[in-house]
């Protein structure tokens, strides 16, 4: 058995096509619901790219995605499916919301470094148990993480009607301490003189997250860490073999999958609410699965795919503002891009295969010589 | 809490454990023959959408329920071709799934009836009316004045909507495809060993395309349910993690009709325990309402956990079948 | 004039992407004979035999079953046109009955009721006419693989098969299961049935068949009677060259003691007793051969010695204690210690098949100092040279790191793992199957290097379930049946048909040994299975 194609088609040219199958569908979906699809491309461009203050939304969002997208996508290097990312960033806006209320911080460097850490333990915490409960007995962890999704949210429903109300009718914290507040990306513009919306909400923790898509990839695959992770994720029986430990992986890579998608809450709840609401992960905690599957676990394809699932969402929003149709056709697009990146990859794969096998030389394919036969695959 | 309270509890229990039950069979059937189902979710949300949607513009139930079926037929359709056919990731496959009904559901419902992605409030004929047995007592006055047995009858026996005796049929009916018949044995072959099947010259593939067909069919009524007779029209959302819970009660009865049918009643008594009583107070300690909404959830765990029993899904679960080389 | 042939197969081509399995093959097979078809692994022979089943679909050449042209695109096609196929790995529902399993796909209604009771029936005329008795009721997870294989030769004469396929039916079996099942066989021959055996040991072609094809790489060499050949013979067709069957070596020349094994035992997590009460020893300088048929505790054996299945019990690395519990060793602690471990399942646990050559030579050993840039980061460029390296002392083909481990064949694979074993210089090798599925050329090559380590004054245990291996490389032999070692002998002192009462669990070699003490012994050890 050879590899059927380039590495670069199958990092590139796969997504790719997904990602139109995905746009077209997404267009029909549009034109169906009457409306003009183009007009609404056309739209999303403008509201999510034509200004700063677009910009600065687009950014905001894809901060979110680059933390969730690299939680489930340094989980499917180990082979563990986290769909828990929903309830690990709600727990992690939990440990924000505590210490942030709770501990009088001086500079929002401070707050920033002990809200990340609070965000990172407690998303940590979350995806603990269902890991452990897969490392020791077994519990498919797909499953497990779905219902911790569950309990997250009523453990939150019931922290905001209780013990961290803030006076008044809505469920949620009082607002943090102003000397708490990140700083937006208007703040770190105009320090070097560019003007940038001072309505968005982008700030400070973009640059976290590009720092993390950076480290993970480090994390994967330059250090001994990552390379057993990979290992496991491949083959466990080799990995075992090779005296690798199953539960400190499955451990592990879960606990930096949480605490990935803890650190999210440093974005929407320290750095957007400066305070922590209901359902305040938006769903951003399930559009990491459409990231992770678009950029092909691999950090930087993280990077991108958040980069465009922003743009998506920013998108989005303006066209519920300004056309009739629902902010949850991104949910529909995010389901799409799943679907065909995911589920259906052998539709787009296996054509593909054929043409590259069709069209290649053989460049570097081993040469059958007398002690290799490449028959052998046959049997 | 006195008796007629009880049966009244009950009696909600038994129809919140109706969707819980169809859904759960479905899965069973899916499972069974080797596809993991988390789409069950999704499936019962379209099709709660679009049996609400087709019995508020006809005013038929019927129509709407065989739309819904439709519905959640097509969900399976691509379930199938992304996980039978092209050998996709089937966990991968459920999510997606879920994820589009949820967009797809409220998109539509805006665009069709514009009131916020909800369907309008369902009539009479748009609703699976309550069937009153020989006998029974219907008015709630003359049900608080009869004996326990009378009272037994009337309120938890007697007055449900069709698709709830439907659902207590299809255990047994069930069990007995499944365990009695040769399409039953073919079906749990292929969720344990498909080789075995595709040696022995029966289709894989085709075994497999029924079993998502029969899921797709059982959640299809359990959505409709959902929308045309425990409520009256479609919300967003409105399937509220029952899928999910659905597959937890399918785990929790490793799998097997009956079992299926004691794990929906105890989620479904859970689940009208929370909407009966807010805070529930013990004497000692008060437990606040949403310990009652995770309470499945936390079960599950436990359950998956292996505290209560090892639940062994089919051998071939999950796995797409590829001839071995 | 000859009769028409039962099977008759013209000019099949079949080919899985790149890879050509089958090319131009023409056959025919008369009826009521016993057809062996014999090649290397690789050669296309089971690819040819699940065309004729359906299996795979040819994409050129015709069939004619009895001189009909047929056409067969799936295995009901197959059925229906009296074949019926054993294939090498079961296809059984493991919690089914046998019953259940006999009947599957061959029911008479749609209600399970009468279908199963027309096979128990049937079952028992089966079962009196070819000494083929198995209990109906029994769950296949409870039966031994000889009875299993009984199932499957049981399945397709109910559904009336003419033509039995059966692929390498003796993989699994004892030398006294292997002698029944020929009974079985030539029972079904003169009851008139053909039958193909795909095999690739030139003993049992010798013995029981009637005409012979060679395939090698895809292409049939040969096809002769059996009486008109020898071994010698059929091997340089298989081989396309002459082969030396013996390995070269010298007489061993043991010095210390570096393997102590003392009363070790090893109970898997399913419960069952694996090993039991197990003591040898290994000095430096000599091959420890451990022979027996599958799944009589070696793999658990080699297992526990590498470090990832627990035991109890002593066993001591030059005179120093090893953890067997798990608890404070793992593959890694065993690599420090000094023992290297070529593991039985290459694919499924010696490399990591997406993983390019660097990163699977770097396997167990990626915490090596020498592999490492600083504290933090490995050095990636290191490793590629090193392996480069190995690859070239390994004549691995083609020695270029940056392919992923699944684009190399079998062979050049297995050199892989070795280089990376092998180059540690290890006190210990642990060495299971070393040949399995590796063409002649590269077992020459692999059975060289394993001696060369042995001169080098190195204790290797050498676990295979062939026996000729055995026999060729080991310098003792110890034979593992049920989970015991029941005896040692010395391979000048001994001969394969003792060896085989031993796998067999037979340790009286004394006395005139008939099949029925065999059996007696193979119902115990199904009962205890069960």
């Amino acid at each position: 058995m050879t590899d059927r194609m380039p590495a670069w088609a199958d990092a590139i040219l796969v997504p790719l096509i997904s990602l139109i199958l995905a746009a077209i569908f997404s267009a029909i979906v549009i034109a169906a619901i009457g409306e003009n699809p183009l007009e609404a491309l056309e739209l999303m461009i403008e509201g999510a790219l034509g200004s700063t203050y677009g910009w600065g939304y687009t950014l905001y969002y894809a901060t979110n995605f680059m933390f969730t997208g690299l939680a489930v996508a340094i989980a499917f290097h180990a082979r563990m499916f986290n769909i828990g990312g929903e309830g690990q960033v709600l727990v992690g806006g939990l440990g924000v919301a505590i210490i942030l209320l709770y501990l009088p911080l001086p500079h929002w460097t401070v707050a920033l470094v002990a809200a990340m850490l609070m965000a990172a333990a407690f998303g940590a915490a979350w995806a603990a148990i269902p890991a452990y409960l897969q490392a020791k007995r077994g519990s498919h962890i797909v499953i497990t993480t779905i219902m911790f999704n569950f309990i997250a949210a009523a453990l939150l429903n019931w922290a905001l009607v209780g013990p961290l109300k803030a006076p008044g009718q809505e469920p949620a914290t009082p607002r943090f301490a102003d000397s708490t507040h990140l700083p937006t990306l208007h703040d770190v513009f105009s320090v070097i003189g560019i003007d940038w919306s001072s309505a968005a909400p982008a700030n400070v923790t973009l640059f976290v997250a590009v720092a993390a898509c950076i480290g993970l990839w480090a994390l994967i695959w330059r250090t001994r860490l990552g390379y057993e992770i990979r290992a496991f994720g491949s083959s466990e029986p080799a990995a075992r073999y090779a005296g690798i430990n199953p539960t400190r992986i499955i451990m592990v890579s879960m606990l930096i999958s949480g605490g990935l998608a803890g650190c999210m809450a440093i974005n929407n709840v320290q750095g957007e609410a400066e305070r922590l609401v209901l359902n305040a992960a938006e769903g951003a905690g399930f559009i990491g699965i459409a990231v992770a599957l678009m950029g092909r676990s691999h950090p930087f394809g993280v990077f991108l795919a958040a980069l465009l699932f922003g743009f998506l969402y920013q998108g989005g929003a303006e066209l519920a503002l300004w056309m009739n149709i629902q902010r949850e056709l991104i949910v529909v697009i995010q389901a799409l891009v799943i679907l065909f990146t995911g589920a259906l990859d052998n539709m787009i794969r296996m054509p593909l295969e054929r043409i590259f096998l069709t069209f290649r030389r053989r460049p570097d394919v081993p040469k059958p010589d007398r002690k290799s036969t490449s028959a052998e695959a046959a049997e | 809490m006195d008796f007629l309270t009880t049966l009244q509890v009950l009696d909600s229990s038994l129809r919140q454990a109706t969707p819980l039950l169809i859904a759960c069979l479905a899965g069973l059937f899916s499972e069974r023959a080797g596809i993991f189902d988390i789409g069950l979710e999704g499936k019962m949300l379209v099709a709660a959408f679009l049996s609400a949607a087709v019995a508020a513009v006809t005013g038929s139930v019927w129509l709407g329920l065989l739309a819904g079926i439709g519905a959640s037929l097509v969900f399976s359709a691509i379930h199938g071709l992304a996980s039978i056919t092209f050998r996709g990731n089937q966990l991968i496959s459920g999510v997606a799934l879920n994820f589009l009904a949820a967009g797809l559901t409220v998109v539509i419902a805006q665009s069709w009836f514009a009131q916020g992605g909800r369907t309008p409030q369902l009539m009479a004929g748009g609703r699976f009316e309550p069937i009153i047995l020989p006998g029974a007592l219907t008015s709630s006055s003359d049900i608080a004045q009869a004996g326990p047995l009378m009272q037994l009858y009337s309120e938890l026996i007697s007055g449900h909507g069709l698709p709830v005796y439907v659902a207590l049929a299809l255990v047994p009916l069930t069990w007995w495809a499944l365990f009695r018949t040769r399409f039953g044995l073919r079906l749990r072959a292929v969720g344990e060993a498909p080789e075995a099947v595709d040696t022995a010259g029966i289709s894989v593939v085709g075994l497999r395309f029924a079993a998502v067909v029969i899921a797709g069919v059982l959640c299809g009524i359990a959505g409709a349910y959902l929308a045309t007779g425990l409520q009256a029209g479609f919300t967003k959302d409105m399937t509220a993690g029952r899928g999910y819970i659905a597959l937890a009660a399918l785990i929790f009865a490793k799998w097997r009709p009956w079992y299926a049918l004691g794990a929906c009643l105890l989620f479904g008594f859970l689940q009208a325990v929370a909407i009966r009583f807010q805070n529930i107070d013990l004497g000692v300690v008060e437990v606040p309402v949403q310990v009652m909404d995770a309470l499945p959830y936390i079960l599950t765990v436990v359950i998956l956990a292996g505290f209560v029993g090892r639940a062994i899904p089919p051998r071939a679960g999950g796995e797409p079948y590829v001839k071995e080389r | 004039m000859t009769p028409t042939p039962a099977i008759e197969l013209k000019g099949i081509s079949k080919a899985f992407g790149p890879v050509q399995a089958n090319k131009d093959i023409s056959i025919a097979v008369m009826p009521g004979t016993i057809h062996g078809i014999i090649g290397e692994n690789g050669a296309g022979k089971s690819t040819l035999m699940s065309i004729l089943y359906g299996f795979y679909k040819a994409d050129k050449g015709e069939i004619f079953i009895n001189g009909k042209k047929t056409e067969i695109p799936d295995s009901q096609a197959a059925i229906a046109a009296g074949i019926g196929m054993v294939f090498q790995h079961f296809k059984l529902v493991q919690n089914f009955t046998v019953l259940e399993n006999v009947v599957l796909g061959a029911e008479d209604s749609g209600l399970l009721r009468p279908s199963l009771a027309r096979a128990r029936r049937e079952l028992e005329a089966l079962a009196r006419e070819y000494e083929l008795s198995v209990d109906p009721d029994a769950l296949i997870q409870d039966i031994g693989v000889g009875m299993q294989q009984r199932v499957e030769i049981l399945k397709a004469l109910y559904r009336g098969a003419d033509i039995l396929i059966l692929d390498e039916p003796t993989g699994v079996l004892t030398p006294a299961e292997a002698d029944h099942l020929f009974r079985i066989l030539e029972g079904l021959k003169r009851e008139g049935k053909t039958i193909v055996l795909i095999t690739h040991k030139l003993r049992e072609i010798m013995e029981i068949t009637d005409t012979v094809s060679v395939m090698r790489r895809g292409e049939m060499t040969a096809t002769v009677a059996t009486a008109d050949t020898d071994p010698s013979q059929l091997a340089e067709l298989m081989v396309g060259r002459k082969v030396l069957l013996q390995v070269e070596k010298t007489p061993a020349q043991p010095r210390e003691t570096i393997l102590e094994v003392e009363n070790l035992n090893v109970t898997d997590d399913k419960g069952v007793h694996r090993v039991k009460d197990v003591s040898f020893s290994i000095r430096a300088g000599e091959i420890l051969g451990i022979a027996g048929v599958a799944g009589n505790g070696q793999s658990e054996l080699l297992e526990v010695l590498g470090g990832y299945e627990r035991g109890t019990g002593h066993v001591r690395i030059r005179g120093q204690e090893i953890d067997l519990t798990g608890a404070k060793s793992d593959g890694q602690s065993r690599r420090r210690r000094g023992i290297s471990h070529v593991p039985e399942d290459r694919q499924r646990e010696g490399l990591i098949m997406n993983f390019h050559a660097w990163e699977n030579v770097a396997f167990g050993y990626h915490h090596d100092p020498a592999y490492q840039k600083n504290a933090l980061f490995m050095n990636n460029a290191a490793i590629r040279e090193d392996t480069e390296a190995k690859m070239r002392r390994f004549d691995v083909r083609p020695p270029n790191p940056q392919l992923t481990a699944k684009s190399f064949s079998g062979g050049n694979q297995q050199k892989i793992v070795l280089a990376r074993e092998i180059e540690r210089n290890p006190d210990l090798l642990l060495v299971g199957q070393p040949t399995r599925g590796v063409d002649i050329g590269a077992i020459e090559f692999i059975h060289q290097q394993i001696v060369a380590l042995r001169d080098a004054g190195k204790a290797i245990l050498l676990v295979s379930v062939e026996l000729d291996e055995i026999m060729g490389l080991a310098d003792r032999i110890a034979v593992m049946f049920d989970g015991r070692i029941m005896g040692e002998r010395l391979p000048s002192e001994t001969n394969e048909r003792e060896l085989g009462l031993l796998m067999a669990g037979i340790t009286d070699t004394t006395t005139p040994h008939g099949h029925r003490e065999v059996e007696a012994n193979l119902a115990e050890r199904h009962g205890e299975v069960r």
